[in-house]
C-alpha cells in the first residue's frame, strides 16, 4: 500500500523518514547514528529532529546541508523527503 | 530542483570564441576598484596594530582631528550603536565586525584601530602617525598546535560553539567527526599501515588587485559603493548591518575584479569606507596596500594533520584516518570540517574516520582560498598513499582506481555518490602520454587525485531581446573566471542566435534580484542555469508572439535554431519565422520580451581531477624545478573549454607556488615577517613549466547542460602531486610545506647523515 504523504506538520499519515548523522551529533541523539521522524520535508525534518532532538538544534540552527539519494542540498527547506530516501544530515558546505 | 530537459547535442557551447570583456581588459578601458572616482572625493587611510595581541586602553585622535585635510576619523565607535544584525547574519556579526575594526583589544599584527578621510592620500597617511593609542601588550600565540596547548593565551573566552567536547582548550572553536565503519579493526586486515604528520603553512590568496571601494553614505541612511568583490548583495547586507541603514537604501556596484579565489568573499575596507564617508558628507575612496592585503585579509588556514591508513599487499585501503588542526586566525571559521569531509572522499573507504578542529590564533582571520581546507587534506592523504604505494610497490595510479569512488560508492562523509567521474579521470591519467615518457635521472613523477564539493547558492538573472534580435544579459555574479562568455554561450545555444549578438552585464544590486556570492565553483553551474532557465522563458514568449503573428494556437509552435517552427496538426503551412522578425514587432504583439529565472539551484554536483608532475630537486641547492605538469578534470560540460583550461592551469600554477615557496612567516613577536611580494614569494612565469590539460566530461545530472564546476578541483591535488614528485626525484619525503629550498636542504643533509 502507497504511504500517505501530509504535506504540513508531523500528523498520524505524516511518513517515517531515517535520517543519518555525521558522527560528531550522535552525542546530541543518544548516541544514534542515525534517528527516524516523521515529515515530508527538509524543513519538515529539520523541526521534527529538533522536536524530538532538541540537543541537535544548535547544530541544526547553526545550518546543516542535506544529502538525498546523493545529491546535496545545501538551502532548500521544501525539498520533498520519502522514506526510501537515502537522507543524510552534512555541515553546512561552504567555498572559496 | 528538478530538471525536465538535459541537452546533450551543442552547436555553440563548447566552442571556444573571443571573450567579451578582453579588448576592455588589455587596453585599460575596464574599471577595477580603485578605477572609481567622484566629484569632492576624499582618501581614506587605516591605522592597524603593530601588536599581535594587545588591549586597547586608549585612543587619542585629538591632533590628527586638528589638521585641516582631515575630514573625519572613525573608530569602533562610530559602529558601536549599529549592530542590529540583518537576516543569516546574527551568528557571525560580532566576528564581521571585530575584524572590520578592533573593539576593546587588538587581535593580530595588522588589525584595524582607527580610519582617516583626508583631501589627499598623503594626508591621509600622515594623519595616522598623529594618532595616539595606548596599547597593554598580550601574550600571543600563532601556531595551530602552540594555540590548542592548555597553557596557550585565550583569544577570545566563550567563542567555542556547540560541536566542541568538553575539556578542550577555549581556542579551540568547532569540532567536526565523521565517518563509518571500524578503523580498528580495518587497520588489523591490512598488511601496512602508515601513519604519519604534516604541516602547511598560510598562504595567500595572492590576487593581482588589492581590495579597492568608493563610497558615499549620507546621514539620511542612503548610500552608493562602488568595490572590489566576488559577491555585492553580500557586502551590501553586511554593510548595511554594521552602518544600521536599511539594506535596500545601500547600492553596491562591483567593479571589475583582478582576482579573487575566495579572498574577497567577505567585507574588510567597505564598512570603513561608508562611515568615514557619513561622518564627512563626502565620497571615500579606500585602497588597501599590499602590506595590508597580507596583514589584514584572509590567507588560508595553516595546518597541522595526522594520517593514518592501512592497505592490503594488492592495494586495497582498509581502513583511513585523520586528524586535521586548522588555524583560522582570531575568529572562528577555518574549515575543519569542509578539510575533514573533502580528506578521503575520492575512495570507497568501508571503515573511515575524519576528526577536524577550528582553532583561533593571533593571526588575521583566515578567508576561503579555492575548496578551502581540500588541498590541504589531499597533500597529506595522497602522501601517505603514495607512500604505501612505493613501500608496497604498487602502481599508484592502479591503486587509486582499485579504491576508486564511483556512483553509489558510501561517501566518506556519509551519502551515496550520484554520478561522478573520478575513475575516468584516473584512466585518462594511465592513458597520458605523460604517464608513461621516461624520467631524466634525478626527476621524481608524482600523481594525486582531488575533490570539491561545488555548490548551487541564490541566482538571479534576467535576459531582454532587443528590437534588432540581439539580446543583453544581467547576472549577479562578478566576472572571476570567463563568466560572461559562459553566459552568453548558453544564451546562445538556447535562443539560437550569435554568440556576439549577446551582451552580459554584472547588474548591481538595485537592478537585480539577489544573487549569491561569486564562490564554490557555483558561477557556471547556478548563473549558467538560470541564464538558460531566463533564456527558455524567453523563447517561450517568443513562440507565442510567433502564434500570435501567425494567428495559429500557441502549442502549435515550437523553437528551431533561432526560428519559431509551425508544429503539429494545429499549425498552419508557414515558413519558420527568424528571432529577430519577431523582436522588430514586439512592441504591437504584446509589449518587450523578456525572460527571467531566480531559484536556489541544489543540483551542483561534486567534482575530481587527477594530477601528473614531473619534478627535478637540486641537491646542491635544495631548488625544486617543476618540468612537466598535467591536470586532468571532470568539468561536467567545458562550456568555453578555453577557459576550463585556464581554470586547470591557474589551479595547479597556484598549487606550485604553495607546495614550494608560498607562506606566511611569523616573528617571535607574533608580526608578520614577509608582507611585500619581494618576500613572499608566488611563482612567476620562469616557475613554471607549460601546464597540459586533459577535460574530462561526465555530465552533471542536476545542471541542463551537465556542468560542474571547475575553479576549485583544480588546487586539490597539486600539493600532493608535486610532494609526491620531489619526493620520488629527491628520495626523501617532507612532511612540511612549502619544500622550500632550506627545507629540502636540511632534509637532504638529515638523510645524508643517517646514510653516512
Amino acid at each position: 500500500m502507497a504511504p500517505e504523504y501530509s504535506t504540513t506538520g508531523q500528523g498520524a499519515g505524516t511518513p517515517r523518514l531515517t535520517v543519518h548523522l555525521w558522527s560528531g551529533l550522535r552525542r546530541f541523539a543518544d548516541g544514534q547514528d542515525a534517528v527516524e521522524v516523521q515529515a515530508t520535508t527538509i524543513g519538515g525534518m529539520i523541526a521534527a529532529l529538533k522536536s524530538a532532538y532538541p540537543a541537535l538544534a544548535p547544530a541544526l540552527d547553526a545550518g546543516v546541508s542535506v544529502a538525498v539519494d546523493g545529491r546535496i542540498i545545501a538551502a532548500s527547506l521544501d525539498e520533498p523527503l520519502r522514506p526510501q530516501n537515502e537522507i543524510y544530515l552534512m555541515q553546512r558546505l561552504r567555498g572559496g | 530542483m528538478a530538471l525536465d530537459q538535459r541537452k546533450t547535442d551543442f552547436t555553440q557551447v563548447g566552442t571556444r570564441p573571443n571573450r567579451p570583456d578582453g579588448l576592455d581588459k588589455v587596453t585599460g578601458k575596464a574599471r577595477f576598484g580603485a578605477d572609481i572616482t567622484a566629484p569632492g572625493m576624499l582618501f581614506g587611510a587605516i591605522l592597524r596594530s603593530p601588536h599581535a595581541h594587545a588591549r586597547i586602553k586608549h585612543i587619542d585622535t585629538s591632533k590628527a582631528e586638528a589638521l585641516s585635510d582631515v575630514k573625519a576619523i572613525v573608530t569602533r565607535a562610530d559602529f558601536s550603536d549599529a549592530i542590529k544584525p540583518a537576516p543569516g547574519l546574527e551568528g557571525e556579526q560580532w566576528n564581521v565586525l571585530e575584524n572590520v575594526m578592533a573593539g576593546d583589544t587588538a587581535l593580530y599584527d595588522g588589525h584595524a584601530i582607527a580610519a582617516v578621510a583626508a583631501t589627499s592620500a598623503l594626508a591621509a597617511r600622515d594623519a595616522l602617525k598623529l594618532i595616539e593609542v595606548e596599547y597593554e601588550v598580550l601574550p600571543h600565540v600563532t601556531d595551530v598546535d602552540k594555540a590548542m596547548a592548555k597553557d596557550a593565551p585565550v583569544i577570545r573566552e566563550g567563542a567555542a560553539d556547540y560541536s566542541v567536547p568538553e575539556g578542550m582548550h577555549p581556542n579551540v572553536v568547532r569540532y567536526h567527526e565523521s565517518g563509518h565503519g571500524d578503523v580498528e579493526a580495518g587497520f588489523a586486515k591490512a598488511d601496512l599501515v602508515v601513519e604519519e604528520h604534516f604541516v602547511t603553512e598560510a598562504t595567500h590568496q595572492g590576487y593581482i588587485e588589492p581590495h579597492a571601494c568608493l563610497a558615499q553614505l549620507g546621514q539620511d541612511g542612503k548610500g552608493e559603493l562602488w568595490c572590489c568583490t566576488q559577491g555585492h548583495w553580500y557586502v551590501q547586507k553586511n554593510c548595511a548591518a554594521l552602518l544600521g541603514i536599511e539594506t535596500s537604501q545601500l547600492r553596491v556596484t562591483a567593479s571589475e575584479i583582478g582576482g579573487g579565489f575566495g579572498g574577497k568573499t567577505t567585507v574588510f575596507i567597505e564598512p570603513v569606507a561608508l562611515a568615514l564617508s557619513r561622518k564627512s558628507n563626502r565620497p571615500v575612496k579606500l585602497v588597501m596596500s599590499r602590506p595590508e592585503v597580507f596583514r589584514a585579509t584572509g590567507p588560508t588556514a595553516s595546518t597541522s594533520m595526522d594520517i593514518k591508513i592501512g592497505m592490503t599487499a594488492d592495494g586495497i585501503i582498509t581502513a583511513a584516518q585523520g586528524t586535521f588542526r586548522l588555524q583560522g586566525g582570531a575568529f572562528p571559521g577555518a574549515p575543519a570540517d569542509m578539510t575533514a569531509m573533502c580528506a578521503f572522499a575520492p575512495y570507497d573507504l568501508k571503515n573511515v574516520q575524519q576528526i577536524g578542529y577550528d582553532v583561533m590564533s593571533n593571526r588575521p582571520k583566515q578567508a576561503a582560498y579555492r575548496a578551502p581546507g581540500s588541498p590541504m587534506a589531499a597533500y597529506a592523504v595522497e602522501s601517505v598513499i603514495d607512500e604505501l604505494c612505493r613501500k608496497l610497490d604498487l602502481d599508484p595510479i592502479e591503486v587509486r582506481l582499485k579504491n576508486a569512488a564511483r556512483e553509489g560508492t558510501k561517501a566518506s562523509y556519509g551519502p551515496k555518490f550520484e554520478r561522478i567521474g573520478l575513475v575516468e579521470t584516473l584512466e585518462a591519467a594511465k592513458a597520458h602520454p605523460h604517464y608513461s615518457a621516461p624520467l631524466k635521472p634525478g626527476q621524481g613523477r608524482g600523481i594525486s587525485c582531488g575533490f570539491w564539493f561545488n555548490h548551487g547558492g541564490e541566482t538571479s538573472v534576467s535576459l531582454s531581446l532587443s528590437e534588432d534580435g540581439t539580446c543583453q544579459i544581467s547576472v549577479g555574479t562578478p566576472d572571476i573566471g570567463g563568466s560572461r562568455a559562459s553566459m552568453a554561450l548558453m544564451a546562445a545555444e538556447v535562443l539560437g542566435i550569435p554568440y556576439e549578438s549577446i551582451r552580459v552585464t554584472i547588474a548591481d544590486t538595485a537592478t537585480l534580484g539577489y544573487n549569491d556570492v561569486s564562490h564554490g565553483s557555483r558561477v557556471t553551474y547556478a548563473s549558467g542555469l538560470a541564464t538558460i532557465k531566463a533564456a527558455e522563458d524567453a523563447v517561450a514568449k517568443l513562440s507565442k508572439r510567433a502564434a500570435v503573428k501567425w494567428g495559429i494556437p500557441e502549442d502549435a509552435v515550437k523553437w528551431e535554431d533561432g526560428h519559431a517552427v509551425p508544429s503539429g496538426p494545429n499549425a498552419g503551412n508557414f515558413d519558420p519565422m527568424p528571432l529577430a522578425e519577431i523582436t522588430r514587432d514586439m512592441g504591437k504583439t504584446g509589449g518587450p520580451i523578456s525572460g527571467h529565472f531566480e531559484a536556489t539551484p541544489e543540483g551542483a554536483g561534486v567534482s575530481f581531477a587527477t594530477h601528473i608532475v614531473d619534478a627535478e630537486v637540486d641537491p646542491e641547492t635544495g631548488k625544486t624545478a617543476v618540468t612537466r605538469y598535467t591536470v586532468i578534470q571532470d568539468a561536467g560540460k567545458a562550456i568555453h573549454p578555453t577557459y576550463v583550461e585556464g581554470q586547470f592551469q591557474g589551479g595547479a600554477a597556484q598549487g606550485i607556488g604553495w607546495a614550494l615557496n608560498e607562506e606566511y612567516i611569523y616573528g617571535e613577536d607574533g608580526r608578520l615577517q614577509n608582507a611585500v611580494f619581494l618576500d613572499y614569494r608566488i611563482p612567476v612565469a620562469s616557475d613554471l613549466p607549460m601546464i597540459d590539460t586533459v577535460i574530462v566530461e561526465v555530465p552533471n545530472p542536476g545542471h541542463p547542460f551537465g556542468v560542474r564546476g571547475v575553479g576549485e578541483t583544480s588546487i586539490c591535488p597539486p600539493l600532493a602531486a608535486i610532494a609526491n614528485a620531489v619526493s620520488a626525484a629527491a628520495g626523501v619525503r617532507l612532511h612540511a610545506l612549502p619544500m622550500s629550498p632550506p627545507r629540502i636542504l636540511a632534509a637532504l643533509e638529515q638523510q645524508r647523515a643517517k646514510t653516512g
